[in-house]
C-alpha cells in the first residue's frame, strides 16, 4: 500500500506537468515541469519526503535502463546520419568535452574561492 | 521465429533487462570505465535485433513500458535535489556561474565548429540543443526547423560520452569538488550523464540533476540568440 500511495503521488505530479506542457507554449518537456513542481511541493512541505522517497529513489536510481530503448533508436536513422556523419560526431564529442571541462573548472574555482573567503 | 519475436509483448522487455544485467556483469568483470551497462546493453540489443531481423519499431513498441518510466524518474530527480538544497543556498554563485559558463561554451563551440564544417542553418540548429535532456532538445530542434532524429542521435552520443568519460576525465582535470563534478556532468551530458553522477555520490547526483533543469531553461533562451547566426 505504501508503494502504491507513493507511485500515485508521483504519477499525479506527472499528470499536472503534462497539462502544463500542453497549455504553456514553450519547448519544455513535461518531465521538467514535473521536476519543478515536485521540488516546490517538497520545499513548501505540501509533500513530505517520506511520502515519495522509496519509489522515487528506485526510479531515479534505475534511470540507465530507461534510456536503453531510445538509445537503440540510433539504428533506425542511419540514412539521415550519413549526410552529416563526420560533423555530427566531431561536434558532439568535442563540445561535450569542452563543456564538461569549462563547467567543472569554473564552478570549482568559485567554490574554492568562496571557501577561502569563509576562512 | 522472427515473426514470433517481433509480435511478442515481452521479448523487448526481457531482452532489455537481460542485456542490462550482462552490462553490469561486464562492467564488474573488466572494470573498464568505457564499459557502461547502457553502452554494452545497447550494442548487444542492436546486434540481436539485426541478427533476428526484427525492425526497431517492434522493439520500441515492446520496450515502451521501460521508457515510459523516464518522465516519472526525471520528476523524482527533485528528491536528491531537495535533500541537497542547502548546498544550493551555500554556493549559488559557483552553481549558476558554472552552468552559465557551460551553456555559453555549448553555443560558442557548436557555432564555431558548424562554421568550420560549413553546415547549413538546418544542420546547425539540429546540433545546438545537443547537451540538454532529450525531451526538451527534441522540442527545440523541431521548433527551430532542425532534423529531430539527428538531434536525438547527437543527444545520445553526448550522453553516452559523458557517462563513459566523466569519472576519468574529471580526475584528469583535477576537478575534485563533488559539486563541481556534478555540475560538469549534468551541464555537459544531461540525464544520461546524471545516471553516472548518481553512482558517484548523492551530492554529484543532485548537482547533476539541478544542471539538467537549469541548462535546459538557459539553453532555450540562448538558442533564440544563437540560432539566427548561421
Amino acid at each position: 500500500m505504501k508503494y502504491i500511495k507513493q507511485l500515485c503521488m508521483i504519477a499525479a505530479v506527472c499528470l499536472v506537468a503534462e497539462a502544463m506542457e500542453y497549455f504553456i507554449p514553450l519547448p519544455v518537456a513535461a518531465s521538467i515541469y514535473g521536476l519543478l513542481i515536485m521540488l516546490v511541493l517538497l520545499l513548501t512541505k505540501v509533500i513530505k519526503l517520506e511520502m515519495v522517497e522509496d519509489v522515487a529513489d528506485f526510479l531515479s536510481g534505475n534511470m540507465a535502463i530507461m534510456f536503453i530503448p531510445p538509445t537503440v533508436g540510433i539504428m533506425a536513422c542511419v540514412e539521415e546520419m550519413k549526410a552529416m556523419l563526420v560533423p555530427l560526431f566531431v561536434i558532439s564529442i568535442v563540445s561535450t568535452i569542452l563543456i564538461m571541462a569549462v563547467t567543472g573548472k569554473v564552478s570549482q574555482f568559485i567554490i574554492r574561492k568562496t571557501k577561502r573567503e569563509e576562512k | 521465429m522472427q515473426e514470433l519475436l517481433s509480435n511478442s509483448t515481452y521479448f523487448a522487455v526481457v531482452l532489455t533487462l537481460i542485456c542490462f544485467q550482462i552490462g553490469i556483469w561486464f562492467k564488474k568483470k573488466t572494470g573498464w570505465a568505457v564499459a557502461t551497462p547502457l553502452l554494452t546493453a545497447t550494442i548487444i540489443i542492436i546486434a540481436a535485433l539485426l541478427i533476428f531481423d526484427i525492425p526497431y519499431e517492434s522493439y520500441k513498441e515492446g520496450a515502451e513500458i521501460i521508457s515510459f518510466f523516464l518522465t516519472p524518474a526525471t520528476v523524482c530527480l527533485a528528491i536528491p535535489l531537495y535533500r541537497q538544497i542547502e548546498l544550493l543556498k551555500k554556493y549559488p554563485k559557483a552553481i549558476f556561474g558554472g552552468i552559465i559558463a557551460g551553456v555559453l561554451t555549448t553555443m560558442v563551440s557548436i557555432f564555431v565548429m558548424s562554421l568550420a564544417f560549413g553546415l547549413n542553418h538546418q544542420q546547425y540548429v539540429t546540433l545546438l540543443p545537443k547537451s540538454i535532456t532529450t525531451a526538451i532538445g527534441m522540442g527545440i530542434s523541431e521548433k527551430m526547423g532542425g532534423i529531430v532524429t539527428i538531434t536525438v542521435v547527437s543527444i545520445s552520443i553526448t550522453g553516452i560520452l559523458g557517462n563513459v568519460i566523466a569519472e576519468s576525465f574529471l580526475k584528469f582535470l583535477k576537478i575534485e569538488e563533488p559539486i563541481a563534478k556534478g555540475l560538469a556532468i549534468g551541464t555537459a551530458s544531461h540525464a544520461l550523464g546524471t545516471t553516472k553522477a548518481m553512482e558517484m555520490g548523492e551530492v554529484e547526483g543532485a548537482m547533476s540533476s539541478l544542471s539538467i533543469v537549469v541548462t535546459g531553461i538557459l539553453t532555450v533562451l540562448a538558442i533564440s540568440v544563437f540560432a539566427p547566426l548561421i
